[in-house]
């Protein structure tokens, strides 16, 4: 083996280009292409900054005036020039609230059959056919929702709801068939499809050895779904629903189209409502004044924090159970 | 009954419940398709694609103005959107670091969360008003900044299962990196980034919200890109919304026909990407 | 020069037990003449060291790989061996974090000093998996020539050709030109690769592990199309198959734990080595 040789005699000068380094450490093309993907993936990052930026200058007037009280005054008079959010808010809790209720079970339900107990070609066939839904635009769910959900429940559901829970605050009063419970019902349906496609996806990333492992020690199969794989995909299945409530808190249409969009705050889940997408969607374009369009971007806002919070914690906690299904494989 | 048999029954019940439960997820997708059919048929005719609006009271008329103003707009869309969406699908996927592809990641799955109605207030704020009137540029705008990050998510994603065998195999003869993604990485993920930027554009076809302050709608056909167009969804609103029967009637066959048009995508889209998927885990 | 090849490729099956697989790697090791010590040296290596993060998996590696002859790199999975080898064109770039240490010239440049493609155009690589692009076969061997704007039209023909010759893939591709390389059966397509590297005339060609994912007739093809390049490029092959580099190398290096052990011509390897762990690993007690 050669020991020395001219070419290495004074050691070799390394120059590892330093000067591109800044470049992501490539050259010519490469870093022209390299800084126009990273200008638009920029992008991205930007368009989210200036619509925070946008949605809180434009919301300053109300938040001066109003402050927090915006969110719990019950009166709203844009011809006073008086803006208080409670109905809106109360609308919209409302509705989201029976919507979960109503979705929940169903969707949980519906994924451990879809995950633990149907065959495989049927789990994936009734998975594309619920995903599909999630698919359909929202005014077609209004459309429906206003031809067919709205008379349904004037004459058929609302009645035979009343006739059994009458005595209770929440079934009491005329049915006029829009209103908090069809919003309701139609978000049921629409958020359906977000828990039930994510929290199959958690319950079928619970490792086989696990489900195994119950099985062999002679549970049913129900009892290895329950007591095994439901506690290891719990908050994965909780992030789906988080998931759930932030669509259902934000959906415009099909609410607007059923919600009946009287400003009111009542305790009858017969009686019309409003909630704060469906306030933004009536009144934006009319809203003549400064002050008033300013208090809609606000409510804008609010809706746009509470989104936010929620998808963020319903990803972590999905995050969370992966790992922890990873940890258990 | 003993504990072994009570065990069973509840075995069986509980299979039996939640198998209801997956039958009733599945039924209002039946019940719309099924209301839509019988509904929107029955309405639609040849008018409904070539003829305007009328006035009310008047019966008759069409949606032609609406359905190319929804095409109008879904080409603005996907001019300001797709560009920088697959070229920073790109960037995460080739050429991120850490830092970046961290925030432009976050960035993107929060953008995607945000109600629609909001981002139809921020095209509001940046494009209506400066420019004083509703136009299809605004309207386009909005749906392009729903479209932008699910484009960016999904070309990252397909890139992403394009194997590293293959980069390494161009670098290995000399290729440079741009070189390499555009003539080895992107081809090989082609139709998986074509499809998802079809089903993007499947889902702001049936955005209403953020249209509502920003394209508006228009009776005529639109005399120009910054003028207020007219498209499907608004009208499947405005017209649910009012207290005509020809209207409903028409409003039935719009959400026909965008339904149709949305299920369609997605139905071969899916299987699209399924096949693809496949393919990917036999090689 | 080209050696005989029929001599060479003597045994193709590979026996599985270490033992006989020891004996017979020596007796094919004997037949071989010793290799010219005067041959031409192609690359110098001098105290490489190779780290990812603060990782440190090469430690102070020289060797000399001689020009036109087939170098062998063998050791137990996780020694450094295709470390080394993706340092030669510097294929570890696209590992965050990697960082290499040392001297390493390709005649008389510094690899660390050459701009990537051309560093890259010299020295070509084959890798464990057939890697195929998602092209005709003829845009698959056209791809580099194109990229480096060697060749046009005709020429360009004229080159995929030649090529596809040299890796001895021409007789059963050449009707199939424009069908997709993915058609290929994966000894093929390895081939087309060889091809496809051998397009931009390499001066060095590494091989990764090259018949690691292939039947053994296959292997014996390529093992084949290994001596008849041999005479227009240098080769450095990784293998994990004792036999394997028995059968083909000039030279054999062994590496244990990011180090090279010994590096000697292949007889003296086989059949006398100097290092107790060479002996220990050649006839099987590990690895």
């Amino acid at each position: 083996m050669a020991t020395s040789n001219t070419v290495l005699a004074g050691g070799l000068p390394r120059k590892p280009r330093e000067r591109w380094r800044w470049l992501g450490g490539t050259r010519g093309v490469d870093s022209i292409a390299w800084l126009v993907t990273l200008i638009a993936a920029l992008s991205v990052l930007a368009v989210t900054v200036w619509l925070v930026v946008e949605l809180w200058q434009r919301s300053k007037l109300p938040r001066d005036k109003f402050g927090f009280s915006f969110l719990v005054d019950r009166v709203w008079d844009p011809v006073f020039g008086h803006f208080g959010a409670l109905p809106f808010v109360y609308g919209t809790l409302v509705t989201s609230a029976l919507a979960m209720i109503i979705a929940v079970p169903l969707g949980v339900g519906a994924a451990i059959f879809l995950a633990e107990l149907a065959p495989r070609r049927l789990s994936d066939t009734l998975t594309f056919l619920i995903e599909l839904l999630a698919a359909v635009p929202s005014v077609v769910f209004g459309v429906v929702g206003i031809f067919v959900v709205v008379p349904w429940v004037r004459t058929s559901f609302g009645p035979f709801l009343k006739s059994l829970f009458g005595f209770t605050p929440l079934f009491q009063g005329p049915i006029y068939g829009v209103g908090f419970l069809t919003a309701g019902l139609v978000l049921a349906i629409m958020v359906l499809p977000f828990i039930v496609s994510i929290s199959r996806e958690v319950l079928l990333s619970v490792p086989v050895e696990l489900r195994e492992g119950a099985l062999a020690l002679g549970s049913t199969h129900w009892e290895s779904t329950w007591k095994v794989v439901m506690p290891t995909a719990r908050t994965g299945i909780l992030g789906s629903i988080f998931l759930a409530l932030a669509r259902a808190l934000g959906e415009t249409m099909a609410v607007t189209m059923v919600i009946g969009n009287d400003p009111k705050i009542m305790a009858s889940l017969f009686a019309p409502g409003y909630s704060i997408a469906a306030v933004i969607a009536n009144e934006f374009t009319e809203a003549t004044g400064e002050l008033f369009r300013q208090s809609l971007i606000e409510l804008g806002l609010v809706l746009f924090g509470v989104t936010v919070v929620l998808h963020a914690l319903a990803r972590l906690l999905v995050q969370a159970t992966a790992q922890k299904a990873k940890g258990a494989a | 009954m003993n504990r072994l048999t009570w065990r069973r029954v509840v075995n069986a019940v509980m299979s039996v419940v939640t198998a209801l439960c997956a039958l009733t997820a599945v039924t209002p997708l039946l019940f719309v398709l099924g209301f839509l059919a019988v509904k929107g048929v029955s309405s639609l005719n040849w008018a409904f694609f070539t003829k305007l609006p009328v006035p009310i009271g008047e019966t008759g008329g069409g949606m032609a103005n609406a359905i190319v103003g929804s095409g109008q707009l879904l080409l603005l869309a996907a001019i300001f959107g797709v560009p920088p969406g697959v070229l920073g699908g790109i960037y995460l996927s080739e050429f991120g670091g850490w830092t970046v592809p961290f925030f432009v990641r976050y960035a993107a799955d929060l953008l995607v969360s945000v109600p629609s109605i909001v981002i139809g207030i921020f095209a509001y704020a940046v494009v209506v008003l400066p420019m004083g009137h509703f136009s299809a540029l605004a309207g386009g705008f909005a749906l392009s900044v729903i479209l932008l990050p699910i484009v960016v998510t999904n070309t990252e994603q397909f890139l992403r299962t394009v194997p590293v065998w293959l980069r390494e195999g161009s670098l290995a003869l000399g290729a440079g990196h741009w070189k390499t993604i555009v003539s080895v990485v992107v081809p090989a993920g082609l139709q998986g980034i074509l499809t998802g930027i079809l089903l993007a554009l499947a889902r702001v076809a049936g955005e209403t919200a953020p249209l509502l302050f920003t394209a508006f709608n228009n009776a005529y056909w639109a005399r120009g890109w910054n003028q207020p167009v007219s498209s499907l969804p608004f009208m499947i609103y405005y017209y649910a919304q009012s207290a005509y029967d020809d209207w409903h009637r028409q409003a039935w066959a719009a959400a026909l026909v965008l339904l149709a048009l949305v299920l369609l995508i997605n139905i071969l889209s899916r299987l699209v990407l399924a096949r693809k998927m496949a393919a990917r885990r036999a090689a | 020069m080209i050696p005989s090849t029929a001599a060479k490729v003597k045994k193709v099956t590979e026996p599985s037990d270490p033992q006989t697989a020891h004996e017979a790697a020596k007796e094919t090791a004997r037949e071989l003449e010793p290799a010219r010590a005067d041959a031409s040296i192609k690359i110098r290596a001098r105290n490489v060291n190779f780290y990812y993060g603060h990782k440190q998996v090469l430690e102070g590696i020289s060797m000399d790989i001689r020009e036109r002859k087939i170098t062998a790199l063998i050791g137990p999975s996780g020694c450094g061996k295709t470390t080394f080898l993706r340092i030669l064109n510097r294929m570890y770039e696209t590992v965050k974090h990697a960082r290499p240490e040392g001297e390493v010239a390709l005649d008389q440049d510094n690899i660390f000093d050459l701009a990537l493609p051309n560093l890259r155009r010299r020295v070509g690589m084959v890798f464990q998996k057939p890697n195929p692009f998602p092209k005709s076969i003829f845009d698959n061997v056209a791809y580099g020539p194109r990229v480096h704007g060697l060749a046009h039209g005709s020429k360009l023909v004229e080159l995929v050709e030649q090529s596809l010759r040299a890796a001895a893939l021409w007789d059963e591709v050449k009707d199939s030109l424009q069908k997709s390389a993915f058609s290929l059966s994966g000894g093929q397509q390895q081939r087309l690769s060889i091809a496809r590297a051998l397009a931009i005339d390499p001066e060095v060609l590494l091989l990764d592990e090259p018949c690691s994912a292939l039947d053994p007739i296959s292997t014996a093809k390529i093992e084949e199309l290994l001596f008849s390049i041999e005479g227009r490029c240098t080769l450095v092959i990784v293998t994990h198959n004792m036999a394997q580099a028995a059968r083909v190398a000039d030279y054999t290096g062994f590496f244990l734990m990011g180090k090279l052990i010994e590096f000697n011509d292949t007889k003296t390897i086989f059949t006398n080595p100097a290092k107790k762990e060479t002996e220990d690993y050649i006839t099987g007690r590990f690895g």
